[in-house]
Order: C-alpha cells, then sequence, then structure tokens
C-alpha cells in the first residue's frame, strides 16, 4: 500500500523533471546550438510554403522545387554536402514564425518579407539573411472584369491572405486613396485562391510573383491580369532566429555563395572545371578563396572548407535557380527585373568573400 | 496507530502533496517563461493594444477601421464570434429538437431519415463541412437575376439578402439596383456557411441528447397519456418533454460550449471572428504570448458564462420535492 501511494507521487514529479528540460540552450563559439542540433539530426529542417509554383511546390512525386527550396538544398548542401538531407514543413503564413522560434524549423525560406518589426527583437525577432527575390504587391482579377485600377475596386470584396504585409499594405493604399472595400481574409494561400476562382471576391492581392505562380496553375491562366500598380516592396527573405549568429551568418553567406558565384560566372556546370583551375594554378586568389581552395572562410562560419564548391554542384549559381524555377526556363516565365546582378542594374550583390 | 495508516490524515496527505506538486510545476512552468522571455528581452507587455490596428475588417457589428487601436479590433472580433455562437445555439437548438423528436415518430420514413442525418453529420470532421457548405454550397450560388428568390430572402453569392423593416418601419423585401442586390438586412456568405455548419453539425449532437432525454421517460408516461386521448404530439409537448427536461439541460450544456469553441474555426471560411482578428494581431506584432492569453481569457469566459445560464436552467427544471 505504502509503495504505491509513493509512486503516485512519483509521477508528477518526473512530468515536472520532463519539462525542465524546455529551458533556454545557449550558443557561443564557431560551432553554434543549432547547427550541433542539425548536425547531430543529420538532416535541416526547412519551414516553405509548399504550394506556391516557382518557389516552393509538391510534384505529384512528392519531390519539393523551386527557388525557396533551392535555398534549403544549398543549405544542406553547404552543411552536409548533400542537398537532399532536407526535411520540408509546410507552413501557412500565420504558423510560420511561430515554427521558427519554436525550434520546429531551423531555416525559414518561405516567400516572407523583411521588415523592421519582423528583424526587431522587440517585434518578431527574427535574423534575415540577404533577400533572394525582390518583389512588389500587386493586384490580379479576371480580363473580363474590367478592372484595371485600384480605383476600379471601390467597394468590391478581394482576397487576401491573413497574417501577411499584403494585409497591411492593402488596408494602407486604399486607406491613402480613400477607396472603401472589404477584405476576404484566409488562413491559406489554396483557400484564398479557391474564393477567388469561385468568384467570392473580384480581385486577389499577394506579392505580384506569387500571382504569376498561382496564376501559372490556374486552369485558365490567360483569363486573369495582374493590374499595373505595384503596392509596396517585397524583399522575400530567408530568415532565422534571432540569438544564434553563427548559424545566421552561415545562412547568410550560404546565399551570398549564391550570388558570388554567378558574378564569377560559375556554374553547376562549369564548377568542376574552376575548382581543377583554382587547385592548380596559385595566382587565383580570389577564386582560391571563394572556392576554399586556401584560406579559413568554411572554419569561420562553422561549416566545411569547401561549402561553396558543393553548394553550387548541387543548386548552381543564383541566376541559374532563378531561370530554372520562376524565369525563362519554368512556366512563370518572370523578367528577372530589379533580381539582376548589381554589375547589370540589379540589385543582387554579394558582400566581397574576404 | 502510526499518522501514515489514518484514514483520516491519510487522504488530506495525498490531496495536499498532489495539489502542492501541481502548484510548483506551475509556478516552474511560469518562470521558466517568464525567464526565457526576459532573456529574448521580450517581456510581456500591453502597450500594443493601443496602438493602430493597421488593418481592415470585412463586416463587424461594432464599427472598426484600420486607424483604430487593436484593442478595438479584438473587441469587433469578439461581437462577430458572439453573433455566430448565438445564432447558433439558438438554430441549434430548434433543429436539434425538432431532430429528437422526430426519432420517436411513428413514421418509420421520417424516423429512418432522422437517423441518417445524425449519423452522417455527426462523423464528419466539422472541419470539412464546413469547407463543403461554404467553398462547394455557398460560393456556387448565382448572382445577379440568377440569384435564388424566395419570398422575403434571396441568396446570391455576394450575400444573403433578408426583408426586414426599412425606413419609416416599413417591411422591405430585397430589390435589385443595377444588378446588384440590396435589402435591409445583408449577411455575408462566409457567415451564412458558419452558421450553417455550425447548426447542421450542433443539431445533430442536440438530437441524440433530446432523444436520450425523451427515452428516459419511463414508458407507462406515453401510455398514460394516450389513455387520456393525448395525440402523439400532445403527449410529448404535455407529458415527455417536460419530464425529459431534467435529463437534456446538462447534455444541452456541453453542446453550447463545443459549438462556443468550434466557431473558432470561422477562419477557415474567411469568416473574421475573434480568433481570425487575433491570428493577425500576432502576426503584426509578434506578441504571440499576450494575444494567446487574451484569446484563452476571452473563450474561457465565454464558456464558464455559458455553463452558469444552463446550470441556472437546470435547477429550474429539476425537480422540487414536495
Amino acid at each position: 500500500m505504502r509503495s504505491r501511494a509513493r509512486s503516485w507521487l512519483a509521477l508528477p514529479l518526473l512530468l515536472a523533471l520532463g519539462l525542465a528540460g524546455c529551458a533556454s540552450d545557449s550558443g557561443g563559439g564557431v560551432q553554434s546550438g543549432k547547427m550541433a542540433t542539425i548536425k547531430a539530426r543529420g538532416k535541416l529542417i526547412c519551414g516553405v510554403d509548399g504550394s506556391l509554383p516557382g518557389f516552393s511546390f509538391v510534384g505529384p512525386d512528392g519531390s519539393y522545387s523551386g527557388l525557396d527550396v533551392d535555398v534549403c538544398k544549398a543549405m544542406a548542401a553547404a552543411l552536409f554536402g548533400d542537398p537532399t538531407k532536407v526535411e520540408y514543413r509546410n507552413l501557412n503564413s500565420s504558423e510560420r514564425f511561430a515554427a521558427l522560434a519554436s525550434g520546429e524549423v531551423d531555416l525559414l525560406s518561405r516567400n516572407t518579407t523583411m521588415t523592421l518589426s519582423r528583424d526587431a527583437a522587440g517585434g518578431n525577432g527574427l535574423s534575415f539573411a540577404p533577400p533572394t527575390f525582390y518583389d512588389g504587391q500587386g493586384v490580379m482579377a479576371p480580363i473580363a472584369s474590367g478592372i484595371k485600377t485600384l480605383k476600379d475596386l471601390a467597394g468590391k470584396p478581394i482576397c487576401v491572405e491573413s497574417g501577411t504585409t499584403t494585409e497591411l499594405n492593402l488596408a494602407d493604399r486604399m486607406r491613402e486613396q480613400s477607396i472603401p472595400y472589404t477584405p476576404l481574409k484566409f488562413q491559406t494561400g489554396d483557400q484564398t485562391y479557391a474564393a477567388y476562382l469561385q468568384g467570392r471576391c473580384v480581385a486577389v492581392t499577394s506579392d505580384r510573383s506569387q500571382l504569376a505562380g498561382k496564376r501559372s496553375s490556374f486552369p485558365n491562366p490567360d483569363a486573369h491580369s495582374l493590374l499595373p500598380d505595384v503596392m509596396s516592396k517585397e524583399p522575400l527573405t530567408p530568415a532565422t532566429v534571432n540569438g544564434d549568429p553563427v548559424w545566421a551568418d552561415a545562412v547568410r553567406w550560404t546565399v551570398n555563395a549564391l550570388f558570388q558565384a554567378e558574378e564569377l560566372g560559375i556554374s553547376k556546370a562549369s564548377i568542376a572545371a574552376k575548382l581543377a583551375e583554382a587547385k592548380a594554378n596559385p595566382n587565383q586568389a580570389d577564386l582560391r578563396r571563394f572556392l576554399g581552395v586556401e584560406g579559413e572562410f568554411g572554419k569561420q562560419l562553422g561549416l566545411p572548407a569547401d561549402f561553396v564548391p558543393k553548394i553550387i554542384g548541387a543548386v548552381g549559381h543564383y541566376g541559374e535557380i532563378f531561370d530554372r524555377n520562376v524565369g525563362p526556363g519554368s512556366r512563370l516565365k518572370l523578367d528577372r527585373g530589379v533580381n539582376k546582378q548589381w554589375k547589370d542594374g540589379g540589385l543582387i550583390y554579394s558582400p566581397p568573400f574576404r | 496507530m502510526p499518522w501514515w495508516r489514518n484514514r483520516v490524515v491519510l487522504p488530506w496527505v495525498i490531496q495536499a502533496a498532489v495539489a502542492l506538486t501541481v502548484l510548483v510545476l506551475i509556478a516552474f512552468l511560469l518562470g521558466n517563461l517568464i525567464r526565457n522571455l526576459t532573456a529574448a528581452g521580450l517581456l510581456l507587455s500591453w502597450n500594443w493594444l493601443g496602438q493602430p490596428a493597421g488593418f481592415d475588417i470585412a463586416e463587424t457589428l461594432l464599427p472598426f477601421d484600420a486607424s483604430q487601436p487593436y484593442w478595438r479590433g479584438l473587441a469587433a472580433g469578439l461581437v462577430n464570434t458572439l453573433r455566430v455562437v448565438l445564432a447558433g445555439l439558438v438554430g441549434s437548438t430548434l433543429l436539434g429538437t425538432l431532430l429528437g423528436m422526430a426519432s420517436f415518430s411513428s413514421n418509420g420514413l421520417l424516423r429512418g431519415l432522422t437517423r441518417a442525418y445524425v449519423e452522417i453529420v455527426r462523423n464528419i470532421p466539422l472541419l470539412l463541412q464546413l469547407v463543403f457548405w461554404y467553398f462547394v454550397v455557398f460560393l456556387s450560388l448565382p448572382n445577379g437575376t440568377a440569384a435564388i428568390q424566395l419570398p422575403g430572402v434571396v441568396l446570391a453569392k455576394s450575400g444573403l439578402y433578408l426583408a426586414w423593416f426599412g425606413e419609416g418601419l416599413r417591411w422591405l423585401g430585397p430589390y435589385l439596383v443595377n444588378g446588384v442586390w440590396q435589402a435591409p438586412l445583408r449577411l455575408s456568405v462566409e457567415f451564412g456557411a458558419l452558421l450553417t455548419g455550425l447548426v447542421a453539425y450542433s443539431a445533430a449532437f442536440i438530437a441524440e441528447v433530446v432523444r436520450g432525454g425523451i427515452a428516459a421517460v419511463a414508458k407507462g408516461q406515453w401510455e398514460a397519456a394516450s389513455s387520456l386521448g393525448l395525440s402523439w404530439f400532445q403527449t410529448l409537448r404535455q407529458v415527455v418533454l417536460p419530464q425529459a427536461l431534467r435529463v437534456i439541460v446538462p447534455g444541452l450544456n456541453t453542446q453550447y460550449i463545443s459549438l462556443a469553441k468550434n466557431s473558432a474555426l470561422a477562419v477557415a471560411v474567411g469568416y473574421t471572428d475573434l480568433y481570425s482578428v487575433a491570428e493577425t494581431t500576432l502576426n503584426q506584432t509578434g506578441r504571440a504570448v499576450e494575444v494567446v492569453l487574451l484569446l484563452l481569457a476571452a473563450y474561457l469566459v465565454l464558456d464558464l458564462f455559458i455553463s452558469l445560464v444552463m446550470n441556472g436552467l437546470n435547477r429550474l427544471v429539476q425537480i422540487r420535492e414536495r
């Protein structure tokens, strides 16, 4: 009798001990807490949208593809030398920050706009890498509706995904121009576009790239057009949590490596030749440092010395990723626009690998 | 006898130990939360409630626009929740009672249909049913002149238009202006789909509660009533239901609370309820802990209030010993 009473008491105590494990962990040194966790796990957990053609989309065979997905693959290649060591989590716009903050995903590569309040420690407290796609908010409407400008939307219902910057920009722009409207908010992109296609709202608003991506999967893509109005700046950016600068740096320089490789003309096809050239020629100091033949860039970031050749060998440089997923090689056929290299007048610019 | 064998003392000691463990656990978890929030530079703060919300809400009883503060938006969301919950409680009680009564009908077809309805509806997840009502039923409604027109009611994709008192308390039905319906009372299809889904779902459970209550009344009561020459409906209304109520009311309480909580699924069909506003607020402010605490408190108070009312009703219908 006595022993049974005692074991009853032991149960809640055990529970309490188990929960004690959720106190915060601290990083430090070149090996960060997050990277140690990822390496011990043997794969990267990457938060993506999963239903957005061109950025992250699940194919019929269950494989993921897209620009956001390629960032995850590049990161896995940098960490493990293997782009397949990624587990993808589909997140909607309302879940994404909580999933990142709780550590459910290591990296958020989900067409997320970098903003002050999301970056600030007193706001969402994220740490942003360089933007991988400079976008702007647009409005799509059926061509048959005759809607040409924002003014034509007066008094009409507009579909929008809740918890996005899009929702706020829409409110701001319409308020500026004193246009009354009805925002119909849905939790996921799929619901938003389903309601639009069913004709519940006369227009749908989101990032222009997302509208083009979704339109490409519509039954009749030619029946819908984007209004010329660009309502906002939307730099879409991979993000990690604040508080692990080592991990954030590794992500930042993985993205920069994609930009730098394009600038240097090192593609997926030419990486082997370039690497051989760098190894053979000690005078090519810039190239040797970039490809990890000499110097300690990898070690300083907590990554393998040859992380750049691994990344480029896996996904190619930024230009290849763009063309394949959203550019001429895809169904979206988006123009490079401001997403050109800085040398060509665009915004894609990697700080020096020095 | 030592104290640990004492049947008077022992239960108290065990209960005190369990209570202490729970308190320590709660204190530990709260301490952990506050410590980690402090470490992240995020102490609980409520200042953001007074800042401009910056987002709009499609339909509100409480007037709201983007320049008003967050608390006002949350209040508008709460009013929207109360609106659908109240309408849902009335609707599901009426439909559920009718269905529960029908399952005792002498008409076999009616009985069979009622059983089929209950079994189908309560075995399909509510979220699925809401999505069905919204995307398949309500969004398939036609617009303009093709809209479904019933006396005093027009069902269109742009909304549900009902006759109501117009200017000067004149009874006014829906009418068309340039191909767009107008009416004194307009409900959105989002509200319509959510309300229909909640009523259809809860009514199936309430029907079972009512059926159980009626079945609990002794068979002799039915026989006695019919020997007095009362009809089936009179028997049910005058003899059986008053006695069944004291079994039905506690069960109804549970169903009402479920309905209030289920209303948070509104976000799936684009109706802006408290949960939907809270979600947007959480995303804009990053104040996850505060917003979730507010949500918890709001639904807790709402459900406790429903319980309070239902417990009062329960006392009213209990047998008073004479």
